[in-house]
């Protein structure tokens, strides 16, 4: 059975994690290859590196970062912030990545999605979502939801899917941040609206928030701060999952952040 | 101890090579990306592993350009130490339909079939036990039914039931790993699978 995912994700602005990372056995907090090895001893399924700094200048930054994490952590990787060309789609891909995420350019240009899906296939095009609630909908934002969008989110993430998306990066605007929870009625819309998997983001706060999120149509659940602050431990996340009857990998053996295997 | 092998990984472009060279690396291999037979024949590889991406294909026509099927054919009639990865297992066998019906290199038989989008998400991404069948040394000292990481929309049938290593549920059972001698190859991604990845890459270089 295909198991659930739990995604730690970095924030990253000019080749440095940003939100703070916060662990006693990392001797740079700020280092991204370094952030991604403790994460992929803790038990991470998946790790996804954002650049919210996202400017041209940094791109080739962003995809040396990524080579050198493909190079010593094994375990699939998926990029985004910034990348508006199937070229770049291409140098990420090549650095390592196996999945990128698109987000505003696919909303100024949505052929993007088509054409990467044709190149690279569907499984490496993530369309990442930014939305927040108006009533009984949501509405999209671009911009690293600065800027609202006309777009309704339910009938952007199909025409997304059907373009060629082969995954959504779903982040409610509304909980990001608050701790209070994965937005479970957007989930429960989303999931069944598109068939490609479905990754959670916004909201997380409690164990039992991945539960209700997984419950909810996830696929797989998505957190930064949470994880970088200590907050919710990896080890403890997998272990409260699987003792829940959830399908997540089993935990894995004991393992203590001071020590540096791998 | 033994030598470490001499593994050469071949480049035709399809998909990215560096996260299977990195992972072989770091799973004792000693390793060369060959992108013709010339190169690979100036390595003298004692181990030859095909990744590979994308469309089944274009995949083959990729080889037949670059003159890799005789060689192919030849390594593999010889029982030298071999693993096919996702597209590069998908190859071994007879045929596939992925877009139309296209000839593989035949050396197992079987086919490649699509998934049903009416039974389930396709493609399937995401980690999945390998439940072992039978005993081969690509197995040792992992467990029963260990995770590893898949990405594909396209599986092997096939009616070879010695050939299978392992099985995975996805829309009912089916082979995720296969080999037979020193000839294997495995429908997910070791390279991305963590501890149980490089532990099978460590296990193919013993081969």
């Amino acid at each position: 059975m295909l198991k659930k995912r739990i995604i730690p994700c970095l924030d990253m602005k000019g080749g440095r994690v940003v939100k703070g990372v916060c662990f006693e056995s990392l001797t740079d907090a700020g280092d991204p290859v370094e952030t991604a090895a403790l994460y992929d001893r803790m038990g991470a399924d998946e790790l996804c590196f954002l650049d919210i700094g996202a400017s041209v200048e940094n791109r080739g930054t962003l995809f040396e970062i990524v080579e050198q994490t493909a190079s010593r952590v094994f375990l699939p990787l998926t990029v985004g912030g910034g990348i508006r060309t199937t070229d770049e789609i291409r140098k990420a891909l090549n650095a390592g990545a196996d999945k990128v995420s698109l987000n505003s350019a696919a909303l100024s240009r949505p052929e993007l999605l088509t054409e990467g899906a044709i190149r690279f296939g569907s499984q490496c095009i993530v369309l990442a979502v930014d939305v927040k609630r108006e009533g009984e909908s949501w509405r999209v934002y671009s911009h690293g939801g600065t800027r609202p969008t006309d777009r309704d989110a339910l009938e952007w993430i199909v025409e997304g899917a059907r373009r060629g998306a082969g995954e959504i990066l779903l982040t409610s605007m509304d909980r990001d941040g608050t701790k209070t929870g994965y937005d479970t009625d957007l989930l429960r819309a989303v999931s069944r609206a598109v068939d490609v998997p479905l990754i959670a983001s916004g909201g997380a706060g409690s164990l039992d928030d991945f539960r209700l999120a997984f419950e909810s149509g996830a696929d797989a659940a998505l957190a930064a701060s949470l994880f970088h602050f200590g907050t919710v431990d990896l080890r403890d996340l997998r272990r409260f999952l699987f003792g829940q009857g959830l399908a997540v990998r089993p935990p894995m053996d004991t393992f203590s952040p001071g020590d540096d295997r791998g | 101890m033994p030598a470490s092998p001499r593994t050469c990984v071949i480049d035709y472009d399809m998909g990215n090579i560096h996260s299977v060279s990195k992972a072989l690396e770091a799973s004792g291999h000693r390793v060369r990306v060959v992108a013709s037979p010339e190169e690979m024949a100036a390595e003298s590889p004692t181990h030859l592993v095909l990744p590979g991406v994308g469309a089944f294909g274009e995949g083959k026509i990729r080889l037949e350009q670059k003159g890799w099927i005789p060689v192919l054919e030849r390594w593999l009639k010889e029982n030298r130490p071999f693993l096919g990865i996702c597209l590069g297992m998908q190859l071994l066998f007879e045929r596939s339909q992925e877009f139309g019906t296209h000839q593989g290199l035949g050396f197992f038989s079987g086919e490649i079939v699509p998934f049903d989008p009416s039974r389930g998400k396709v493609p399937q991404i995401g980690w999945n036990e390998v439940v072992r069948k039978g005993t081969h040394p690509l197995w040792t000292a992992l467990p029963e039914r260990p995770d590893f990481y898949f990405v594909h929309s396209y599986r092997v049938r096939t009616s070879d039931t010695g050939l299978v290593l392992g099985e995975t549920d996805y829309q009912g059972l089916y082979p995720s790993m296969v080999g037979r001698g020193r000839v294997a190859a495995v429908q997910f991604h070791p390279e991305k699978s963590q501890s149980a990845g490089l532990k099978l890459l460590e296990n193919f270089g013993g081969l």
